[in-house]
């Protein structure tokens, strides 16, 4: 059972804390897809500005999280959100809108992006250095030891107080998404500008909030996802660097302008991810005894090196893109 | 005409820069950074038929580069001994077997509708027989694979002329090429972009981990020259034989390219560019179209990458940053002016000299920002400053993109659409 443990620390958790992630990242790629129609290259750099306003907040007030008995990032983390919900907007207004008015191809929006990459990734590398840093300050992180209750696992299943954080933000923020776009009325002119902006806006949605709107979910997502994953390791300057390509396959294989695929995507990429650098002979060491002689297990069968992890995602992509282009549920293909 | 003079008086500013350079810094550097801004400016060429005549973004230059510097490094780095002396190569051989097995088993499988499956259950059974088929040549190829490692390091190279080596370099790039054009282009841009982005990571990725191919972080050195290396005739002589063979491709792509603006074929890109679906329904086979000058640019692109590796005799894998690097041909192509040639050249140019110059410039303004800081606010700074201050040049290049979108769209020299006299 030893084995069986192992897989589910390695897989199933590394694999839901990863999956959390991106679907994160990806809801908020996903949306301005919809809304602005163009692929988002900042995003995986506004997770890390994010993260870094969320550092800068806990280095500045390290005992706010022994109030509540939570990590302090974690307590800070609705500041840090809107603090990059706030330069989301700021961001549109400089550098997407003066563009919008001209009437340009969508690709120059997603070169842009790419200039505001760059941007903040050398302000961010600035100021924090290249170096990793724990977003636990003054506090302890917390890891729970579960036993298995029989006697055959000696292994413990390990969960760290940021994942479970991280789980149940996930799910309370997918479930707010879920009734902010089906019951309100700006969710409701945000699905209608997604569906046909033209149509949306001779009918009288206010377009300019909606596109607002956009950019505070997928500011305040992206902040969320990367003060949360650099609680459970470190914050690091480069993280966005990994975790671009995977927002953007998420996105394209769960249906581009689907948040709800979004998720999906986000959780078939964190998975497909782990399960394939995965080494499966771990698990099948328990049945060697009852094996024929003539099989030689050999010690490591993993689909992908660790080092090749990268490749994942981008097969996962490439896949999609020639069976389903629409993706899981049908999104837009653009 | 107002165009030419502007012209005139941007190459004239731009040799006023060279000279400069050449005069504060002494010619063997001007040399050397000229003969790398000439491998630049054949990447920038590449470029700009992809974004100026076809309007494809391709955001993976790197990988590109990668690929056309290592094929060069392993055509051209004299032959490994140790290497053809062990089992290395019947293994390889071996391997190689396989892989053309497997490859002929996937594409059998393919097309398996031809003979009656269904659409959907021919898919299933093509990635189940891929992912089979990978599984089993990854498994023949890690034990010759760790066998070159111990017994010869790696593979070594072929020994080849260098000129063969950049064609070559030239030839795989175009292969990779069409295997994401072959995906992507049917799509709209941003997937192209996305795609390309994640074939340079691998490129990257690959080249960096396969020690027996490409030695990973212990790089190879150094790479042969077409002309003298520094060595033998000193570096000012030797730079500038390099210098002459750069400049003279550029010649001839210039020419090559400006004659295919200017032709029919160059014609219909533009059309293609402008409205797809008015030049789709004239009867141009628009994917198609794109297709070829997409991998005529990356055939470009792995050219002048292979020149720019063989150039600094050292290859590095981890010293190909995509995303970085990338955006510093971005910036030459836009600023110079997507569509024009000379403007790709002259793009390539300028950003290059300000980009190295650059780099003593930010140093100096952080040691001005270090002093100020320690004497006036007791702020310590921290140890790395320099490293940091490095990474004020890549926030400079994304400044530099968002504004030339904002307001010089079309770049200094803009593009000139041909005018017919008749």
């Amino acid at each position: 059972m030893n084995e069986l443990v192992f897989f589910i620390n390695k897989v199933v958790l590394a694999g839901g804390v990863i999956g959390s992630i991106y679907a994160m990242g990806a809801i908020g790629v996903t949306l301005v897809f919809a809304i602005l129609r163009f692929a988002h290259f900042a995003h995986g750099d506004m997770m890390t500005l994010g993260a870094f306003i969320a550092f800068i907040l806990t280095a500045s007030f390290p005992a706010v999280g022994q109030w509540v008995g939570l990590p302090s990032a974690f307590v800070l983390l609705p500041v840090a959100m809107v603090l990059t919900a706030l330069v989301a907007i700021g961001l549109d207004r400089t550098f997407y809108r003066p563009l919008r008015g001209a009437n340009l191809k969508p690709v120059v929006f997603v070169m842009a992006s790419i200039g505001v990459t760059l941007m903040i990734q050398g302000l961010v590398r600035l100021f924090a250095g290249p170096s990793a840093r724990q977003l636990y300050i003054d506090d302890r992180k917390d890891i729970f030891r579960l036993e298995m209750p029989f006697e055959l696992a000696r292994m413990k299943i390990v969960i760290t107080e940021p994942q479970i954080l991280l789980f149940i933000f996930t799910a309370v923020a997918v479930v707010a998404l879920h009734l902010f776009l089906t019951r309100s009325r700006l969710g409701k002119a945000m699905r209608a500008m997604s569906d046909n902006p033209d149509l949306a806006r001779v009918s009288g949605i206010n377009t300019d909030m909606v596109v607002r709107t956009t950019w505070i979910i997928a500011g305040m997502l992206a902040a969320a996802a990367g003060t949360l994953l650099s609680l459970d390791v470190t914050f690091k300057p480069d993280l966005s660097f990994n975790i671009l390509l995977p927002i953007f396959a998420a996105a394209i294989v769960g249906g581009v302008g689907r948040p709800y695929g979004a998720v999906v995507g986000g959780f078939v990429v964190g998975y497909a991810e782990t399960l394939a650098v995965f080494n499966w002979a771990i698990l099948l060491r328990p049945f060697k005894e009852s094996m024929p002689d003539w099989i030689d297990l050999p010690t490591k069968i993993a689909f992908v090196p660790t080092e090749y992890k990268i490749t994942v995602p981008f097969v996962l992509l490439v896949i999609i893109l020639i069976w389903r282009p629409t993706g899981i549920l049908k999104g837009k293909v653009l | 005409m107002s165009g030419v003079r502007r012209e005139i008086a941007l190459f004239a500013g731009l040799g006023v820069l060279l000279v400069l350079v050449f005069l504060s810094q002494g010619a063997a550097y001007g040399v050397r950074m000229l003969a790398e801004a000439s491998c630049y400016a054949i990447l920038a060429l590449g470029l700009t038929i992809q974004w100026g005549y076809a309007g494809l973004f391709n955001a993976g230059i790197m990988g590109f580069v990668a690929v056309g510097g290592a094929v060069t490094m392993t055509l051209t780095y004299p032959s490994n001994p140790d290497f053809w002396n062990s089992e290395g190569p019947a293994g390889l051989a071996g391997v190689a077997l396989w892989l053309i097995g497997a490859i002929a088993l996937v594409v059998a499988v393919s097309r398996a509708d031809r003979i009656g499956v269904p659409k959907g259950l021919r898919n299933a059974l093509t990635a189940v027989v891929a992912g089979a088929a990978y599984l089993v040549v990854a498994a023949q190829l890690d034990p010759v694979a760790t066998l070159i490692e111990k017994e010869a390091g790696f593979i070594g190279g072929f020994g080849l002329p260098v000129w063969l080596g950049w064609a070559f370099g030239g030839v795989v790039a175009g292969l990779v090429a069409w295997f994401i054009g072959h995906i992507c282009l049917g799509l709209r841009s941003d997937y192209l972009a996305i795609a390309t982005l994640g074939i340079a990571e691998i490129i990257k990725a690959i080249l960096k981990n396969s020690d027996w191919l490409t030695r990973g972080t212990l790089t190879v050195s150094p790479l042969d020259w077409p002309v003298p290396t520094p060595g033998d005739i000193g570096f000012v002589a030797s730079r500038s034989a390099y210098l002459a063979v750069t400049a003279v491709m550029i010649v001839v792509i210039y020419i090559l390219l400006q004659r295919a603006w200017h032709a029919p074929w160059g014609r219909m890109m533009r059309a293609i560019r402008d409205n797809e679906v008015s030049s789709a329904s004239m009867g141009k086979d628009v994917n198609r179209r794109r297709l070829e000058i997409f991998i005529l640019g990356s055939v470009l692109m792995g050219i002048g990458g292979a020149a720019l590796v063989s150039f600094s005799r050292i290859f590095d894998p981890s010293g190909f940053i995509p995303l970085n690097h990338t955006f510093l041909v971005w910036v030459m192509v836009i600023l110079g002016g997507a569509g024009n040639n000379r403007g790709a050249i002259f793009g390539a140019l300028l950003v290059y000299v300000i980009w190295t110059m650059s780099e003593p410039a930010a140093l100096a303004l952080f040691e001005v920002v270090r002093s100020i800081g320690e004497s006036l606010f007791a702020w310590e700074a921290p140890a790395d400053l320099n490293s940091r201050a490095l990474q004020m040049r890549v926030f400079v290049i994304g400044l530099t993109i968002t504004l030339v979108l904002r307001y010089a769209p079309k770049g200094l020299l803009p593009e000139q659409p041909p005018k017919h006299e008749d």
